[in-house]
């Protein structure tokens, strides 16, 4: 049960800081013109397409003792970033970013641009227009985002097992557990967690698909996923 | 327009705005137009695609120009030279757009109020309250507007607008969709609100009806300019004109294309077809290079033969005359300029300027004998 509290743990973590730091990173991605655009919204995407093991890989590289990450965290705190909770959090959000940012950019889009004008000409400033007009009418895409990384944390194992390693109550989350069991035959226990780690993905996602259709059907428009087309 | 002792007490929206757009995949478009709005309703009136709404968008700030200048009261909001260009948050400039851009999360009270979060609560609540009666969506204020009606939602749009105090309003189409009566009881108390407040309301609209409904001040734009302002009368004449030449039976209707535009002067050059005929018309629904048709009476066509200096009329076109044919009392000149015109003469003239076929002349047009048809 240590595997499956630690998950949670993480996935809780990383769901948090990317809310925070992906709405306005999509909301610059939604509304800014600058040209080079194209370059920040293909990093953000690469994780969809990059093998776990590339990114982790890098990441273990960079926070290692003599990568620069690693030295900075060195300094401040005393001890390396490498098979730490801490570090498989910074891998875990660099690895759910764009399941955070691409439902967010995609709901600040579809907010008529008419209502920004009509708040921009009442007076509001950016500020008040994105907590009153944009992030209400963007609910659906917050919930998405939150539910996507939280569900997609959970259940990654390349990245983990690349930065985290296999330290039982630090870095071994439910996947690496999963596999440990198989790799020592203990194929019960093995789809004990599975099963759980089954079920509530399931919950998580049939809870993404019914709030989908309840505000989507208020606001007329629907949630992103990732298997819906721009 | 009024005196200049009231043009300087008056609040008066002055515009005068250029803007070019090369959008890929469709023809450029330019705005070029200067305005001057006096206190209450006045109408902007053209064809979609007109440059109406971005002049809007313009003086609402959320267009920047490439040039001009734009002031309310004297208060300059934008001005390409001084590089100034005030941001919409801070030009009191109230916009009500076509699709009225409600809040659809918020009830029509918090739409309303949402201009006013920064005033004391009660100062916005005495505030909201009044409006809200004034547009008469009091009942109304706890509802969100996907649950009220269309001619609700466009008060509640108005009402929102108004509220903050604005020092000009600019309606987009705001009425569109309502049948007349119901359109015509909320302009009613559009007026009635701003009677006491006097500030200039600019309303764009793109039909006849309106403009013939609301029967005020008219400003008719197309293609990005200015083509006539005044009574709703004299500016939809321009358009009438058409149907009146071919009812009318104009003798000569030439086509040509349209050479330049002389705002300032009130006319435009047109060359004819087929020659290197330029004459001069009034100005009218057109841009250069447009295709046009101008209609003349054989009976408005002054003949000389020899060259006619020190005219007042602009157009004297040199031709020879091809066939002349009595009938009765009147005699049909055929003159070949490069085009063939029509003229009209009395026999005694035709005796004394002893016209014959093959003599050069010069005809003589007025530039208000020149009536003006798109094609």
């Amino acid at each position: 049960m240590d595997a499956l509290l630690l998950s949670l743990r993480l996935a809780l973590c990383v769901s948090a800081i990317l809310l925070a730091g992906g709405l306005p990173l999509a909301y610059w991605l939604a509304y800014s013109n600058w040209r080079g655009k194209f370059l920040l919204e293909a990093v953000v995407a690469l994780p969809l397409v990059l093998p776990p093991t590339v990114l982790g890989f890098y990441v273990l590289v960079a926070m290692g003792p003599r990568g620069p990450l690693g030295k900075l965290w060195q300094t401040f705190f005393g001890h390396g970033m490498a098979f730490t909770f801490e570090g498989l959090v910074l891998a875990s959000v660099l690895y759910s970013l764009p399941f955070a940012v691409q439902p967010l950019i995609a709901s600040f889009e579809s907010v008529d641009r008419k209502l920004l004008d009509a708040s921009a000409v009442l007076g509001a400033g950016r500020l008040k227009t994105f907590w009153r007009v944009i992030l209400p009418l963007s609910i659906p895409g917050v919930v998405t985002a939150l539910v996507l990384s939280f569900a997609h944390t959970l259940g990654e194992f390349g990245v983990v097992l690349m930065v985290g390693g296999n330290l039982p109550g630090i870095t071994r989350t439910v996947s690496i557990d999963i596999y440990d069991r198989v790799q020592s035959l203990d194929y019960e226990a093995a789809n004990r967690m599975a099963l759980v780690l089954l079920v509530i993905s399931f919950a998580v996602l049939s809870l993404v698909y019914a709030v989908n259709r309840r505000v989507g059907r208020q606001l007329g428009r629907r949630l992103w996923t990732p298997w819906t087309a721009r | 327009m009024d005196t200049v002792d009231s043009q300087v007490n008056a609040p008066m929206l002055a515009a005068r705005v250029q803007l070019q757009r090369n959008p890929a995949g469709s023809a450029h478009f330019e705005l070029d137009v200067s305005l001057q709005i006096s206190p209450g309703i006045t109408i902007l009136f053209g064809p979609s695609g007109a440059g109406k709404s971005t002049l809007l968008d313009c003086i609402a700030g959320l267009v920047r120009p490439h040039k001009g200048r734009i002031s309310v009261s004297g208060e300059i909001l934008f001005d390409s030279q001084l590089g100034l260009n005030r941001p919409p948050q801070t030009r009191r400039v109230a916009y009500v757009f076509q699709t009225l851009a409600l809040f659809p999360h918020m009830t029509a009270e918090q739409n309303v109020a949402y201009g006013l979060e920064d005033l004391p609560d009660q100062e916005c609540s005495a505030r909201v309250d009044e409006i809200l009666k004034a547009f008469r969506v009091d009942t109304l204020r706890n509802r969100r507007p996907p649950e009220i009606s269309g001619g609700e939602r466009q008060r509640v749009a108005l009402a929102r607008s108004l509220v903050t105090q604005p020092r000009v309003l600019l309606l987009d189409e705001p009425l569109t969709g309502l049948d007349s009566e119901l359109k015509s009881a909320i302009v009613d108390d559009l007026r009635a609100w701003n009677t006491a407040r006097r500030i200039p309301i600019l309303y764009v609209t793109h039909t006849r009806e309106e403009v013939d409904a609301l029967g005020e001040r008219v400003i008719a734009m197309d293609h990005g300019r200015v083509v006539s302002e005044g009574l709703p009368m004299d500016v939809l004449e321009a358009p009438r004109r058409k149907r009146l030449a071919q009812a009318a039976g104009f003798e000569n209707l030439l086509s040509g294309t349209v050479v330049d535009l002389r705002e300032a002067d009130g006319v435009m050059r047109v060359r004819l077809n087929e020659s290197l005929c330029e004459i001069e018309v009034p100005l009218g629904y057109a841009t250069a290079g447009d295709r046009v048709v101008v209609a003349i009476r054989a009976g408005d066509i002054l003949l000389a033969t020899t060259p006619p200096h020190d005219l007042s009329a602009r157009n004297v076109i040199e031709g020879r005359i091809v066939a002349l044919e009595t009938r009765g009392t009147l005699v049909r000149a055929r003159v070949d300029c490069g085009v063939e015109f029509i003229v009209h003469l009395t026999p005694g003239a035709t005796r004394s300027l002893e016209l014959a076929e093959g003599r050069r002349v010069w005809l003589v047009l007025k530039t208000h004998s020149c009536h003006f048809v798109q094609e």
